[in-house]
């Protein structure tokens, strides 16, 4: 396929049609090199745990099962989402990042230059969707690149290339949001009416170039819904005024403690005073 | 703070070398504002604590570098904040909107004034005698001299508050549900530095005068920290984040950092006693007690402040 460096791309994620076959995962490990941490086997189809420096797709499970029932589920008894980095029009990790390593590429993604990052983690305080980690082998925050060396050279990233279900669709950022609403509205005239897009528009953060198509509340897959949807940087204002607040009246403090001190007597030799050090204090100003 | 936001954001493991980070950036910057307060009175009886709130400002700073470097995953790369490597962008990394940013700036330009007050005492303590030095340090006898100190308290002042900012500028929860974080730290920034002069006035010839000053000075910089802890509750009310602050065990953490406050408060109603001077008459002193209990409720107040930057920073992290 042809990628055009100047163009916006992106992911769009149907969770609709995800059948939790984590193909994704294993593609994106596969490609990126990436060997992760040991899986772990709990009460779950989860053995990945959470998105991280070695997990750059995730699968998530949700178990809506009802014990009691045996309603249809339309797609909801079960949902599975295969979460990754949204790469954000307004990315949080950016916006705090002080050494400059996370950039925005020539494809408008987010990407951290593993060479320039020196593994200060204010872009993990920062990121909304619990996405970015710093990988305990190199000691640099990682995640996923939307394979941008693979982009370089006109390939698709490795997870969508390999989605058995096309759930994972890769391509411009218009053209998906295209295919995505004319995708709500079959599910919609399907009876599906619970389907909508999350981070298709610019409600959150901007818009992502990474968005999917949702079966629940944002909450349920750990996304910040619209409401939350705000930077770090709505508290620079807010915590610089209190800091000033608190230091004028800190200065105030100080300079009214040296005003209603008593008027200074000859200090007497007291038990306290420890016996004369080598300095002479002579010379103040 | 908006009731709603809710972030998933993980938690950016910073915690030991961060949170002493933050408690010396307290000290550094409240000794050195105190110690040009002293020096602006004018009173020549202060200047042994102006000179010793110099000496403590330099040498705790010292700490603070290695305590960030060695927190960083690349220590080496530690100068990467400064300087932009990314590819045909070559120039300085100054993010205003980013406190991380704007701290290594501002830690660097203080640390600059800090360093220049501290040759300077040292010379006037007679510790350094390089004629060159002496010259030097003339030119700083007039306005000069004052401009700096006027300069490093600003930075000074910076340096004990956007500790708290760093913190709320970030998506995690308690931290970026408050604005006060920042006048909280600087507040008992300030208290602590009074409190770390008030223990080494005590080998300090000449200090014993400004005693009193101190103590005055801890009792209004604590009820500035009451102030200021007052507001940080009420500004998480109805965030979710008091349930997860004040819950064990950081509620031990909190104990100690309030009970901490107590001589600060109850040095605001000082005993006083009539005392005959020379026989001719009386007049009121102000009693207090003796100085290795003071020094050591002025090291319990040091430990409060510990514990109220490890109550604030701990609670996030995954434990």
């Amino acid at each position: 396929m042809e990628i055009t460096p100047g163009r916006s791309y992106g992911f769009f994620t149907d969770t609709s049609v995800c059948i939790g076959c984590k193909a994704c995962e294993v593609a994106c490990k596969t490609w990126n090199e990436l060997p992760g941490p040991e899986p772990t086997f709990g009460d779950g189809y989860d053995n990945t745990g959470e998105l991280g420096a070695q997990n750059w797709r995730h699968v998530q499970f949700h178990d809506n099962v009802k014990d009691d029932t045996l309603e249809a589920g339309m797609g909801t008894a079960w949902l599975m989402m295969s979460d990754v980095c949204k790469h954000c029009k307004n990315a949080s990790c950016m916006e705090v990042c002080p050494t400059g390593a996370l950039m925005r590429t020539e494809f408008d993604t987010v990407y951290v230059q593993p060479d320039v990052c020196n593994g200060c983690r204010n872009c993990t305080s920062a990121c909304p969707y619990h996405v970015i980690q710093m990988d305990e082998t190199n000691k640099v925050a990682q995640k996923c690149t939307l394979c941008y060396d693979r982009l370089q050279g006109s390939l698709e990233p490795a997870c969508a290339k390999t989605c058995p279900t096309d759930s994972i669709n890769f391509g411009p950022v218009d053209e998906l949001r295209e295919m995505a609403k004319q995708r709500v509205e079959t599910l919609h005239s399907q009876g599906v009416t619970q389907a909508y897009l999350y981070g298709a528009d610019d409600s959150i953060y901007g818009g992502l170039n990474a968005f999917f198509l949702l079966m629940d509340k944002p909450e349920v897959y750990k996304l910040p819904n619209q409401e939350s949807s705000v930077l770090p940087s709505r508290n620079d204002a807010g915590g610089y005024l209190g800091s000033f607040g608190a230091a004028v009246a800190g200065i105030f403090a100080a300079v009214m403690a040296l005003r209603l001190r008593r008027p200074r007597e000859p200090e007497p030799a007291t038990a306290a005073e420890p016996p004369a050090p080598t300095t002479t204090d002579e010379g103040g100003k | 703070m908006h009731p709603a936001i809710d972030h998933f954001a993980r938690d950016p493991h910073w915690t030991w070398f961060i949170l002493f980070y933050f408690f010396f950036a307290g000290i550094a910057g409240g000794s050195y504002l105190i110690a040009t307060l002293l020096r602006l009175r004018g009173d020549k009886g202060d200047e042994p604590v102006a000179r010793l709130g110099y000496y403590v400002t330099f040498i705790v700073l010292l700490c603070c570098p290695p305590l960030l470097i060695i927190d960083l995953g690349q220590p080496l790369r530690f100068w990467h904040m400064m300087w932009r490597l990314t590819p045909n962008e070559p120039g300085l990394n100054f993010k205003y909107w980013s406190p991380m940013s704007l701290g290594v700036w501002g830690l660097s330009l203080f640390s600059t004034f800090a360093a220049i007050s501290f040759f300077e005492v040292l010379v006037r303590d007679d510790k350094l005698r390089l004629p060159i030095a002496k010259r030097a340090v003339a030119l700083l006898d007039g306005g000069l001299g004052r401009v700096v100190n006027i300069l490093g308290s600003i930075f000074g002042l910076f340096i004990a508050g956007y500790t708290g900012v760093l913190l709320s500028v970030s998506n995690q929860p308690i931290w970026s549900d408050t604005w006060t974080l920042g006048g909280l730290f600087l507040a008992s920034g300030l208290s602590s530095a009074t409190a770390v002069l008030t223990i080494l006035s005590r080998y300090r010839r000449g200090a014993g005068v400004t005693h009193e000053y101190l103590h005055l000075s801890e009792s209004y910089f604590t009820v500035l920290e009451v102030v200021m802890l007052v507001l940080f509750v009420v500004s998480l009310r109805g965030t979710g984040a008091l349930e997860r602050t004040f819950t064990m065990p950081w509620l031990i953490l909190w104990a100690v950092a309030i009970a901490s406050l107590i001589p600060g408060i109850t040095g605001l109603f000082p005993t006083r006693a009539r005392v005959a001077v020379s026989g001719h008459g009386s007049m009121d002193v102000t009693v207090h007690s003796g100085g290795a209990a003071t020094a050591a409720t002025m090291a319990f107040v040091l430990i409060g402040v510990i514990c109220l930057r490890a109550a604030i920073i701990l609670p996030v992290h995954a434990w």
